[in-house]
């Protein structure tokens, strides 16, 4: 029934029920964000460490806010101009924040696996906010919340994910998400970016975006990640955008009418995604990023507002 | 938390229809006290308070023609007791009016510690300031370790502390009824 686990490492982990109460503690605490004095006492007292070796606007940017909003104090470490720049590894660098007395680290690294490293090394308890190709919690959170305002419920959607699946942490921690929560999934993108036996997640592979997008309810489109890939998978970014980037042409031959156009951002307009599309009414895009800061309050507050959690 | 021990209903304190005059007398004294029902807004408490808000909401229509808004209130992000609980549901509050400059009557349905009511005076005085905050109660049972003092109290009930008050309403529990209800013999 209630939170019981001393971190949120990757959506794999949770059951049904558990998603479901993530969901539902960011639906209640939405409305805060409509307040004119934007903050309840909850996490008074408590810190929060955003600990960041990548670059992220977003994620840091939400979880800092979200932080504050509960009162916590949160402090933001990132890489660059810090120990780690001086030859300090990552986990004596985690290690001597944990040493002052955090209640919750939210850390990105580059490499899969990193958060669960620092879970199991550190006292506090740790908010995965992106590994690697590996897991982003936090944004399969927000985005299946994103899809039950608008849709009412998840039971029997369909949903297509377009673009690098291979490299995408995104597509991964929604995957999970989706099946567990009764929708069906169907990932496209160019070959060499879909990766082998992914059927093994319980999703279709589409080999043309046309056959991907008939008929389902939600497209979420990924970025081309560039800093993950290694050259020749993709022939060039015309060619992409040409056969992978949606339009409003192509959404119009074959989606539904009340299809919802979602995206993780940053998006590279006009190569995954034409500008009328970003900015148009099936776009949900900056509804998601609002939903970002609700469900980091949740989390936070789940993972830090109770005995449950931080001090167990 | 405690772990729960077993309870058993030791008396009935008020059925049905003492329960709906309870808060018939409510209405009529927010009516009096306040010189009708403008400017008032009720706010009930999650769960129950809720339902009583609207029950006399319902009330004050019927005895005055006014209809008065009915708000919802979730103190979770303000206890302070969160440290010694298990992982909280927060359901939400939803308050679709403007509190500001308002008469507002917080709705619960037993006031034990004072506690809740201290919680939900900072989670209300954060949407708002009100003209004026009230207390309306339906079953007082003693034992305040804060000091506050409802305005409307459906009934005063001297309970030891050992002993649990149930107030069971039509919406939730099928019946309307208020017991005491005390721990079952090991």
């Amino acid at each position: 029934m209630g939170w019981t686990r001393k971190d949120l490492l990757a959506i794999r982990d949770l059951d049904a029920s558990e998603i479901l109460l993530l969901i539902d503690t960011a639906a209640s605490l939405q409305e805060i964000a409509g307040r004119e004095i934007k903050k309840v006492p909850a996490l008074r007292g408590k810190t929060i460490v955003n600990l960041f070796y990548e670059n992220s606007t977003r994620t840091r940017t939400s979880f800092e806010i979200a932080g504050k909003w509960l009162s916590a104090d949160v402090v933001n470490f990132s890489a660059s101009g810090s120990s780690a720049s001086k030859g300090e590894s990552f986990i004596d660098t985690a290690k001597n924040i944990a040493a002052m007395s955090p209640d919750v680290v939210v850390v990105r690294h580059s490499s899969a696996g990193a958060a669960a490293m620092l879970a199991r090394a550190l006292p506090c308890s740790i908010v995965n906010a992106g590994d690697g190709a590996h897991e982003h919690p936090t944004q399969a959170l927000l985005d299946l919340l994103t899809i039950r305002e608008h849709k009412g419920s998840f039971e029997g959607l369909s949903v297509a994910i377009v673009g690098d699946i291979a490299h995408s942490r995104v597509a991964r921690s929604n995957i999970h998400g989706m099946r567990k929560l009764g929708m069906s999934v169907t990932v496209a993108g160019p070959p060499t970016v879909i990766p082998p036996f992914i059927q093994e997640m319980g999703v279709k592979v589409a080999y043309r975006l046309e056959d991907a997008i008939r008929d389902v309810d939600v497209i979420m489109m990924l970025r081309l990640q560039h800093e993950r890939m290694t050259n020749g998978l993709i022939p060039s970014l015309r060619e992409y955008s040409r056969y992978w980037g949606l339009t409003l042409d192509k959404l119009r031959a074959q989606a539904r009418p009340d299809v919802l156009i979602m995206h993780p951002g940053p998006v590279n307009r006009g190569i995954e995604l034409s500008p009328e599309l970003a900015d148009g009414p099936y776009s949900v895009i900056l509804d998601q990023v609002a939903k970002g800061v609700a469900v980091r309050m949740g989390v936070l507050f789940l993972l830090a507002g109770s005995k449950g959690g931080a001090q167990a | 938390m405690t772990p729960e021990s077993r309870l058993r209903e030791k008396a009935q304190v008020l059925d049905d229809t003492a329960l709906d005059r309870a808060l018939t007398r409510i209405a009529h004294e927010i009516l009096e006290r306040n010189g009708g029902a403008k400017d008032l807004a009720l706010v009930g408490l999650r769960t129950r308070g809720v339902t009583l808000a609207r029950r006399l909401a319902a009330k004050l229509v019927a005895i005055d023609g006014t209809t008065v808004p009915v708000g919802t209130l979730d103190i979770t992000l303000y206890r302070d007791d969160l440290d010694m609980r298990g992982a909280p549901v927060i359901r939400g509050t939803d308050i679709p009016f403007s509190i500001k400059d308002k008469t507002v009557v917080l709705v619960d349905d037993v006031l034990f510690t004072g506690r809740t009511i201290r919680a939900a005076l900072d989670a209300l005085i954060d949407l708002g300031r009100p003209g004026m905050i009230q207390l309306a109660i339906l079953i007082d049972r003693g034992h305040r370790e804060l000091p506050i003092r409802p305005d409307y109290i459906g009934k005063n009930l001297p309970t030891s502390k050992r002993e649990s008050v149930a107030v069971r309403l039509r919406e939730h529990d099928g019946e309307d009824r208020v017991v005491i209800e005390e721990p079952e013999e090991a």
